[in-house]
């Protein structure tokens, strides 16, 4: 199955892999997925006190077009304010991608790893519940 | 020496066609093209002698007569024409046929719609390294049992089947055997009278053949194994398959098998070597690297591996010009990993990383070696963006403290 060369390129040269430290109050990680079911996602987001992330990093276990939308989230993610990172939808990440539908999947994953890293941060900074769901999706690293 | 790229490493899929095939079937595709069937002119006299001498070429290869082979349009086609077949005329004796959980679809199906219209099935479960015993097969068969389907050699990790065995337990209560020895045929020695065989099928595109042609070997003689056609029509191959036959193709097939008789035992050997030199490659350089399918009882070609932590369809992302393929979802429509994989007991997680290897009768140690750094690069590339090989490096390091 050929993919578009947007997949192809963050694949081959991901970016922003890598860990931050997940006991750090200003890092929020969302893991989600499960690894039977073929894709686990850790995305980890880095939040200053203006509530803007810094800094996002990923580790992605999956198929091509999962590394690739759990990079490009991230890539979105740097410099936006933790309002704005809420708002990603996971069709964007597949527009951009031009995932195929079977794959459209991977984008939901991503959309839910970031969800969950914010749902962490605001838990650890006292604004849980300020995002809705998903927060059961956050297990920890 | 550089190697072409790509690389081929995925023959359990198909074969090239070996040229020696192409030179034996190019006159049937120019200046001989008649029809076998035409009795009165010599286009057609051609056309039967050419079918004829390749009968015998195949049936050589699997100890049968030639007049016990039906030319098909392949595997699939021999396989639903042998259990349907089967079925239908013996369904006065019995209602009860034994097969297992990891055959080819075109012989899980054909039981599946057999089910449906009435039939028992027993799904035998074969052991953790996806081998069906004959005391299994011993213990299922009943009074209504009219039919065995137990594969040779699976397709997704190679492992061989004890066929005598089998074929000596439905003997001895009178089953009928068929046997889906598609990967098996020349690769490793098969002999429908040694074996105890009655229904075979094969294919030509597995073994340097072309696309589009197979047979199914059905015995003529202790006992004469009869079948409803699937096919009906003008009564060609006995009555069981009725349709033109496809000359160039019966004649590669038969140019196909006479290469694979004379030559099985030293390319068998050549590939074993490769195989273990590409396993031995691999899981000498990574760790968490385990093998598919049985450690010795496996075809000579195959090696089929997971590798932990590493999802199997971006390993083959990674390593782009080494074809090879996966048990993983993601290399499917349907979402769920390898059923053969999960059959044997290996995790959902663990089918989700594996990759199938099968070298063949051009494939060379170079290329091997190629395809061993490619898979060492990969799989190292793909476990540093691991959250789970993290977690797992994380785990061994806290219990090494502790």
């Amino acid at each position: 199955m050929p993919y578009s060369d947007k997949v192809m390129d963050h694949f081959s040269n991901p970016r922003n892999v890598g860990s931050l430290d997940k006991n750090s109050a200003d890092v929020g990680t969302g893991i989600v997925g499960a690894p039977e079911c073929g894709d686990v996602m850790k995305l980890q987001i880095q939040v200053d006190s203006e509530g803007r992330i810094v800094d996002a990093k990923f580790k992605t276990f999956g198929c091509g077009s999962a590394i690739a939308a759990s990079s490009l989230a991230t890539e979105w993610l740097k410099g936006r304010t933790v309002q704005e990172a809420t708002e990603l939808r996971n069709t964007d990440i597949a527009n951009e991608l031009s995932l195929p539908p079977v794959k459209i999947h991977c984008s939901v994953l991503a959309e839910d790893a970031v969800r969950a890293a914010i749902e962490d941060w605001k838990r650890k900074n006292g604004r849980a519940g300020v995002v809705a769901g998903q927060a059961e999706a956050t297990k920890g690293a | 020496m550089a190697v072409k790229l790509p690389i081929y490493l995925d023959h359990n899929a198909t074969t090239p066609l070996d040229a020696r095939v192409l030179e034996a079937m190019m006159p049937y595709l120019t200046t001989d093209f008649g029809n076998a069937a035409s009795r009165n002119h010599v286009f057609g006299w051609k056309a039967e002698a050419a079918v004829e001498n390749a009968r015998e070429q195949t049936a050589k290869l699997i100890g049968a007569m030639a007049k016990d082979i039906v030319f098909t349009s392949g595997a699939t086609e021999s396989n639903n024409l042998a259990v349907k077949g089967a079925a239908e005329m013996y369904r006065e004796n019995g209602n009860h046929i034994i097969t297992d959980l990891i055959e080819h679809k075109a012989v899980i199906d054909p039981c599946k719609r057999l089910e449906q219209a009435g039939f028992q099935v027993t799904w035998l479960k074969p052991d953790r390294f996806g081998r069906v015993s004959a005391s299994q097969v011993a213990e299922a068969i009943t009074d209504k049992t009219i039919l065995i389907s137990i594969m040779a050699a699976n397709n997704e990790i190679g492992t061989l089947n004890p066929i005598s065995e089998i074929g000596a337990a439905a003997k001895q209560r009178g089953v009928l055997f068929h046997c889906d020895a598609t990967q098996a045929v020349g690769r490793v020695p098969i002999d429908v009278e040694a074996m105890g065989i009655d229904l075979l099928s094969l294919s030509a595109h597995k073994i340097y053949g072309p696309k589009g042609i197979g047979c199914l070997y059905v015995r003529r003689k202790g006992p004469r194994v009869r079948l409803v056609c699937q096919m009906d029509g003008g009564g060609h191959e006995r009555g069981m398959r009725s349709g033109t036959l496809n000359v160039p193709g019966i004649v590669g097939l038969g140019a196909a098998a006479e290469i694979c008789q004379a030559e099985m035992a030293q390319e068998a050997s050549r590939l074993t070597a490769l195989r273990d030199r590409l396993h031995r490659g691999i899981a000498s350089a990574l760790d968490y690297v385990y093998l598919n399918g049985h450690p010795t009882e496996r075809l000579p070609n195959t090696v089929n591996l997971s590798f932990a932590y590493v999802e199997g369809e971006a390993l083959m992302m990674k390593m782009k010009d080494v074809a090879v393929s996966s048990g993983s979802a993601c290399t499917s429509a349907s979402l769920e990993p390898s059923f053969v994989l999960r059959a044997i007991g290996v995790s959902d997680e663990l089918a989700h990383s594996s990759i199938r290897f099968g070298v063949g009768r051009f494939t060379t140690a170079d290329e091997v070696d190629y395809a061993v750094g490619q898979v060492i690069r990969g799989v190292r590339e793909l476990r540093e963006l691991s959250p789970l090989y993290e977690q797992a490096r994380e785990a061994a390091r806290s219990q090494a403290g502790a």
